[in-house]
Formats: C-alpha cells, sequence, structure tokens
C-alpha cells in the first residue's frame, strides 16, 4: 500500500487550525444569504403569480347604508363587471370570510352585534388571460355608477412589494460575492504564511527539480481537506439554522411572511456552497503558490 | 555520456546578486564527463556562488553557461526542474528535512520525479545501506550525529542517479576520519562515472587527493599555489 508523505509539514501551520473555522463562519453566513435570496426570489414569483390577472373592487358602506343596500351596490358592481369585456368573473367574498380575515386583527366584538364595525364588501375580479384592462377608465365607470366603490389593482403594492424583494436579494448577492472575497483573501493569507514558514524546504524542493505544480500541489490538496472540513461544518450549521427559521416561521402562521422553505434543487444550491468553499480555497492556494513560486530562478 | 563529452562549460561568466557587486568575473572553464575536480579559494572567493550557478539556484549577470549541452542561460523555466534532476548537490548545511526520516529525506528527489513507492521501497534501503545508515532508515535528522546527517544528505543527492554531483564544503562539519570517509565515498561515484565537484578551503583534503582544481581568489580564476596552468580544469 502507498504510503502518503507530506513532504510539507503544513497540517502543523497555525493556519491549520483556524482556517476551517473561518470557512465555516463564511460558508455558514454564504449559505443563508443564497437561501435568502433563493426564497425571496420564490416569493416574489408567487407574490407575482397570485396577483397577476386579478383585481379587486372595494365598496365602502355609507353611513345611511343598511345591510339590503350594501347586497344591493353589490349585485350592481358584479353586473357592471359582467358587462366589461376581459372580465372572467366576478365575485363578492362572503361577508363570513372577509370576517375570518380581520378577526385576528379587530376582534370579534368588532364585527358583530349591535356595535359591529361597518366592513366594505370586496368583490374578487379575474381576468382573462393576457388581458390589458383599462383600470382607471373601469374605476371612474364604477365611482360614477355606485357611491362607494372603488378599484385596486394591487399594481402599486405589488410594484413595491417586488422591488423591495429584489433589493432584498441583491443585497443578499453582493453579501454572498463579499463574504466570497474575503474567503480568498484568508486563503491566500493563510497559503502565503505556509509559503513563508516552509520556505527552506520549498527552495530544496525546487533546487532538486521539482516542478511548481507538485510544490502547488501539496498546498492545494491540503487547502481542499481545510476547505472541505470548513465547507462542511459551515453547512451543517446553515441548514441547522434554516431549519429552526422555518419553524419559528410556521409557527408564526402563512400569510404574514413569505414562504420559509427551500425546494430540493433550492437546498442543492445551498449544499454546494460547501463545496464551492473547498474549490475555491484549493484554486486559490494553487495560484497563490504559483504566483510566488514564479519569481524563483 | 561519452567520458570526453563536456558536461559544463562556463564561458565568461559574471555574477552580482541584484545591484550589488559582481561576486564571479570572467569565469571560463569546461569539465569533462566523469571528472573529478576540486573548487577551491578562501571563504568568500566566490566558491558557494559558483555552485549556486551549477545546480541552477541562479542565473549568471551574464556570459554563457553550458550544462549537459544545454545553454542554460537560455533555457525556458519550464525546462530547468528536468536539468536540476541530473544534478545532484550535497549543502553544506545538509539541508535535511527535520520531520522526515532518513529514508523519505533520502526518497525525495524519487517522490519528486514521480517515482512508484515500491522504486523507492528497492532503492533508498540499499544506498542507505551502502552509507552505512542501514540501522538508522527510520530515524529523524535530529537524533543522527553530524557524519550521519552528511551521508543521509550524500544518499539524497546520488539517490536519482545524477550526472554531476555537488558538494559545498562537505568536509566542514564533520572530523578528519568522516571527511576522508566521505571523500572515498565521492571518489566510489566518480569511478562509476558521476562528474564531481568538491568546493572546498580545505587544504589539507586537497593535497591528500590528486584531482584538478579550479581555484578562486576574489571572484576570478586563479591558478593555484605551486600550480603553472592558469585554473582550468579541462
Amino acid at each position: 500500500m502507498a504510503r502518503i508523505v507530506n513532504i510539507l509539514p503544513l497540517s502543523r501551520d497555525p493556519s491549520s487550525r483556524f482556517l476551517p473555522w473561518i470557512i465555516a463562519f463564511m460558508v455558514w453566513l454564504a449559505a443563508l444569504s443564497l437561501a435568502a435570496s433563493m426564497m425571496l426570489a420564490s416569493a416574489s414569483k408567487e407574490w407575482q403569480r397570485g396577483l397577476a390577472g386579478s383585481i379587486t373592487v372595494q365598496i365602502i358602506p355609507g353611513e345611511s347604508d343598511d345591510p339590503g343596500t350594501m347586497e344591493d351596490k353589490t349585485e350592481r358592481v358584479v353586473a357592471l363587471l359582467s358587462t366589461v369585456p376581459g372580465i372572467r368573473s366576478a365575485e363578492a367574498l362572503p361577508r363570513a370570510k372577509v370576517n375570518k380575515l380581520l378577526e385576528p386583527w379587530l376582534g370579534k366584538d368588532a364585527l358583530s352585534g349591535a356595535l359591529a364595525l361597518p366592513i366594505p364588501v370586496l368583490v374578487d375580479v379575474r381576468l382573462e388571460d393576457g388581458t390589458a384592462l383599462d383600470t382607471d377608465a373601469l374605476a371612474a365607470r364604477l365611482g360614477a355608477t355606485i357611491p362607494g366603490a372603488s378599484l385596486d389593482d394591487h399594481g402599486l403594492w405589488l410594484e413595491r412589494l417586488v422591488e423591495l424583494a429584489e433589493a432584498v436579494r441583491l443585497l443578499a448577492l453582493i453579501v454572498m460575492v463579499l463574504i466570497g472575497s474575503a474567503a480568498v483573501a484568508t486563503v491566500i493569507f493563510a497559503t502565503r504564511t505556509g509559503l513563508a514558514i516552509h520556505a527552506e524546504i520549498i527552495e530544496l524542493m525546487h533546487l532538486i527539480g521539482a516542478r511548481e505544480s507538485y510544490i502547488a500541489r501539496q498546498f492545494s490538496m491540503h487547502a481542499f481537506m481545510l476547505g472541505l472540513k470548513g465547507g462542511l461544518a459551515g453547512l451543517l450549521l446553515a441548514s441547522a439554522t434554516l431549519l429552526v427559521l422555518g419553524n419559528l416561521a410556521a409557527r408564526v402562521g402563512t400569510g404574514l411572511l413569505p414562504p420559509f422553505a427551500l425546494t430540493p434543487v433550492q437546498w442543492g444550491a445551498v449544499a454546494a456552497v460547501g463545496m464551492a468553499a473547498a474549490l475555491l480555497s484549493t484554486l486559490t492556494a494553487s495560484m497563490t503558490v504559483r504566483r510566488v513560486l514564479r519569481r524563483m530562478p | 555520456m561519452d567520458s570526453t563529452e563536456e558536461v559544463v562549460r562556463f564561458e565568461n561568466v559574471g555574477m552580482r546578486y541584484g545591484l550589488g557587486q559582481e561576486i564571479l568575473h570572467d569565469i571560463s572553464f569546461a569539465l569533462a564527463a566523469g571528472s573529478f575536480t576540486f573548487v577551491t579559494g578562501a571563504s568568500g572567493a566566490g566558491k558557494s556562488t559558483l555552485l549556486k550557478l551549477l545546480y541552477l539556484a541562479h542565473r549568471p549577470s551574464r556570459g554563457l553557461i553550458n550544462l549537459f549541452g544545454r545553454d542554460i542561460t537560455a533555457a525556458g523555466r519550464d525546462e530547468l526542474p528536468v536539468l536540476r534532476r541530473r544534478i545532484g548537490v550535497v549543502f553544506q548545511d545538509f539541508r535535511l528535512i527535520e520531520h522526515l526520516s532518513a529514508l523519505d529525506n533520502v526518497a525525495l528527489p524519487l517522490r519528486i520525479s514521480g517515482a512508484s513507492e515500491s522504486q523507492i521501497r528497492e532503492h533508498v534501503p540499499e544506498l542507505l545501506d551502502w552509507v552505512g545508515l542501514g540501522d538508522h532508515m527510520d530515524d529523524h535528522p535530529a537524533t543522527l550525529s553530524g557524519g550521519q546527517k552528511q551521508r543521509v544528505a550524500i544518499a539524497r543527492a546520488v539517490i536519482a542517479r545524477p550526472t554531476l554531483l555537488l558538494a559545498d564544503e562537505p568536509t566542514g562539519n564533520v572530523d578528519d576520519e568522516i571527511a576522508m570517509r566521505l571523500m572515498f565515498l565521492l571518489e566510489e561515484l566518480n569511478k562509476i562515472g558521476t562528474t564531481v565537484i568538491v568546493a572546498t578551503h580545505d587544504e589539507g583534503l586537497i593535497s591528500r587527493f590528486d584531482f584538478p582544481q579550479l581555484h578562486l581568489v576574489d571572484g576570478q580564476l586563479k591558478a593555484p599555489e605551486g600550480a603553472n596552468a592558469e585554473g582550468t580544469a579541462s
């Protein structure tokens, strides 16, 4: 069986002790950033898909409107909407459903009984696929025909939400790039330290006829092992963090937070961060050594 | 290699480190394959620098150096490792790797040139036996005496069967008896065809062996005292 002889005792260097921990910390941060970026991308798509092709008409009750008047207004709104080309359906949300949505915020007492607050009627309108509705004209028509009726195409809200999500996503990617750069700088520093510590042995190897690639391989294999150790540790930490945060988000309830879960493909991408750390360490160490050795005759 | 073939040729070689003063001036000589040569001179005469040029630790500042028929001043960096593998060097301070055993120190040139573990297992113990260190194969340099370290260094220098063997002050750190044994060892290697160059300022040693000299005085080749010819070895 072949003996593995470490000509350069790199495992005894101080960097061998701290580098895996630094890489683990960076992989943890990078994996969380990547997960956040992917979850926000999914959430942004989900919001756009959920709200595209739909508008909401709101009928605010007037001071003198009784339930009968509101029912009449609702029927007139639905009837008007059903005559507009491009609208597939228009359906008033049942009062019970609206109450259920509002109950956590306003309380049961505010929604029923003699002191019940006047709750607007919401009409959910679904558009035909690819319809470009003139919402301003429709809003004006609704307002003129039925007092208290207004239209919300979710456009502004959705636009701002998506903008925010994209900004946070971009930030997460920038953080990832910065973490990668910091990892590269750390490996360069550790490799240069190793080169300085073992300068005599390296010079000897060079004089005996070792090629740059042979010496660089000693460093890159060592860096790969350190990177792999750190990468796996960081990945374990990141997975645990994501699972804990997912559980906490699930307890808060859906609707308030974007879906805090990764698809199998996204989990794969997060796992790749660990392997990328090992490969980045290997490549950085190899390039650093070759660059330094090039100065030798 | 034919015994009349030149292994080393220097033509008007000058050497300076950086912008400092020139340490070697206009060095010209040629050495035939299978020759044994002393490089002599007082401390600071330029012996070590000459050897460094020979084992390709530096390139000359001017002039031409030809090793094994190749002009190394024109050789690309990629060619140098292969040329270096044809040169064995016994360094003055031995330069053994402390965390490696005697066996692994000697095996270093073989590992670097890609030899298999079975080749290493076959040749290294045999050579360590030949230099009288068969019982010390697993010992680390820190536990070896000066003479033993030197023999490990010699074994490392010759394990890859170099064409050219260089020794820098090989007797400087050992007693007379070990120095003589070492010289006989180098003589043996020379008899089997290795070109040997020994840099030394040990007059006693030089007088005991009748080998040609390259005598350096202040970085220039001069005729050794008592000799007629200008310092050329060929």
